[in-house]
């Protein structure tokens, strides 16, 4: 199990700013994932004999156009009911079984109306009936800049807080493996941005895939990119540079999404 | 303001309609009798109306209550167990078939004439929409909701307890919303077939004895009752789901 930095993680806010990059990277070593086999709808492929492998403590995009079936790989990997066949095998790259050791945040953020802020981030030792680590928890949403909001019902939060909260119930989990399905798509430029860089600052050193259909998501965020569309899985370079969130101003980054972006439009 | 005064200006109007019909058509009062005359009976009889209004009552809020925990605890208990579901739906849809007042004589001979056998027929009429309600909102859960639930590795009692039933809770109050006004017509008829008390048995006895405007006085009190009753239920569920959603 790997040690949990965030927990001890106190201090005034400015040590916690200065700290921060380097507490938060401390999660490190998460294994790799890979998923290979075929899938089928109804009979009709969908993928047949692909291989997506995660990069083990970095973040893998999903790319594709909507329908392209990328969140159905997804949803196979966290155990979820898909509707479709898949005939192959979900590994992770230490051998041990995938069960319990993953997180999902979704487009939809999922939060529990009835359930205030603390509420909604404690859901997941609360639904298994563990006891909720109070002060972690505290520790999290003050560092996601949410503590002057703990007592909030979510319809009392904007859809940056809401997101940001389900970010938090999310890294609560502490998994190795984290599903994010399109979690940015539905939030204005602004916050998506804001979004992204926390989120690859808190999620840094687990092995995360992201599914998105937004070529500069995955050029900013991308350790590793495949391209899904017309029944396969590309394999594609990622922008340069091993540090993620890369500068939204990165001319490498800015022109490999723009790549990115042909390559999606000159698919039939 | 106008929202308010809406409802009472429509009364005013039926009321005003009725009394004319009755003065300029010369009806006689046994036959149909005009509102004045009715609102003298009521106050002329107030505490005798008052007294069989009670026991109504009482029976109509017996009986929602325990119509209510019935219909709840079912719900619950077809929501998780696919057995009862098997086993129990196609009862429920069967008891619907039957016409309710059909069993108000039996329940009268088992009961007898107090009480029980009125609070029984309210909790039958109320018992099928509560349940169908509640158990519609339970297996209606977002399903975002419940895969989050399953990515958490959450056990099928606290996800019963901490999402489907709080998801459930706006459904649970429409069919508690329908219930307020059902059960006051088991309540009468349970009244009708047997009993020596409550505003259904006062309205077969004033129809009995030509007192027509003895009974309409008793069917007003009993309409309004039922929507103060309505309106009560609406509010605490109302107050209730706001604090949850």
């Amino acid at each position: 199990m790997v040690a949990d930095a965030d927990t001890d993680s106190y201090g005034t806010p400015t040590e916690l700013l200065r700290n921060s990059y380097t507490t938060f990277q401390e999660h490190r070593g998460a294994p790799g994932l890979r998923l290979a086999g075929s899938v089928r709808f109804g009979g009709v492929p969908l993928l047949t004999d692909v291989t997506l492998d995660l990069a083990p403590g970095g973040w893998t995009c999903l790319l594709g156009p909507s329908g392209s079936g990328k969140s159905t790989l997804l949803r196979l990997i966290a155990g979820l009911d898909t509707g479709a066949d898949f005939d192959g095998t979900i590994s992770a790259s230490d051998d041990n079984c995938l069960a319990g050791r993953v997180a999902y945040m979704a487009q939809d953020d999922l939060l529990m109306p009835w359930l205030d802020l603390r509420g909604n981030v404690a859901l997941g030792a609360r639904l298994r009936g563990d006891p909720v680590d109070w002060p972690r928890l505290d520790a999290l949403i003050d560092r996601l800049g949410l503590a002057a909001h703990a007592a909030k019902r979510p319809a009392k939060l904007s859809g940056g807080q809401r997101q940001r909260t389900a970010l938090a119930r999310t890294l609560m989990e502490n998994k190795d493996f984290v599903l994010l399905d399109e979690p940015f798509s539905a939030l204005d430029a602004r916050t998506r941005a804001d979004m992204q860089d926390l989120a690859a600052r808190h999620l840094a050193g687990r092995t995360v895939l992201l599914v998105t259909h937004d070529p500069m998501e995955a050029a900013r965020l991308g350790h590793k990119i495949y391209l899904m569309e017309n029944n396969a899985l590309t394999d594609v370079p990622p922008a340069p540079g091993a540090t993620v969130p890369r500068p939204g101003d990165d001319a490498a980054m800015l022109a490999h999404g723009a790549a990115l972006l042909d390559r999606l439009r000159s698919r039939p | 303001m106008t929202r308010a005064l809406t409802p009472l200006a429509v009364t005013a109007t039926v009321l005003l309609a009725w009394q004319m019909l009755v003065t300029l058509a010369g009806l006689p009062p046994f036959i149909l009798p005009g509102p004045v005359r009715v609102a003298k009976a009521l106050a002329e009889n107030a505490d005798l109306i008052a007294w069989h209004a009670g026991v109504t009552l009482t029976e109509v809020i017996l009986g929602l209550i325990l119509g209510a925990l019935l219909g709840a605890a079912t719900a619950l208990h077809l929501a998780v167990s696919p057995l009862a579901r098997r086993l129990l739906r196609p009862v429920l849809i069967l008891t619907q078939a039957l016409p309710v007042f059909a069993l108000a004589p039996i329940l009268t001979l088992w009961l007898g004439y107090g009480l029980e056998s009125k609070i029984l027929m309210a909790v039958l009429i109320i018992y099928f929409p509560v349940t169908s309600a509640f158990f519609d909102g339970l297996t209606q859960t977002p399903r975002g909701w419940l895969d989050l639930a399953q990515t958490m590795q959450a056990r099928p009692a606290y996800v019963l307890w901490r999402i489907r039933v709080p998801a459930a809770l706006p459904a649970l109050a429409s069919g508690l919303r329908l219930a307020a006004v059902y059960a006051p017509i088991g309540a009468i008829i349970g009244e009708w077939v047997g009993a020596s008390q409550g505003l259904g048995y006062l309205m077969l006895l004033a129809n009995g004895r030509a007192k027509i405007d003895l009974m309409f006085a008793a069917l007003a009190v009993l309409a309004v009752m039922t929507l103060l009753l309505h309106k009560g239920v609406g509010l605490a569920c109302d107050r209730l789901v706001a604090r949850l959603h």
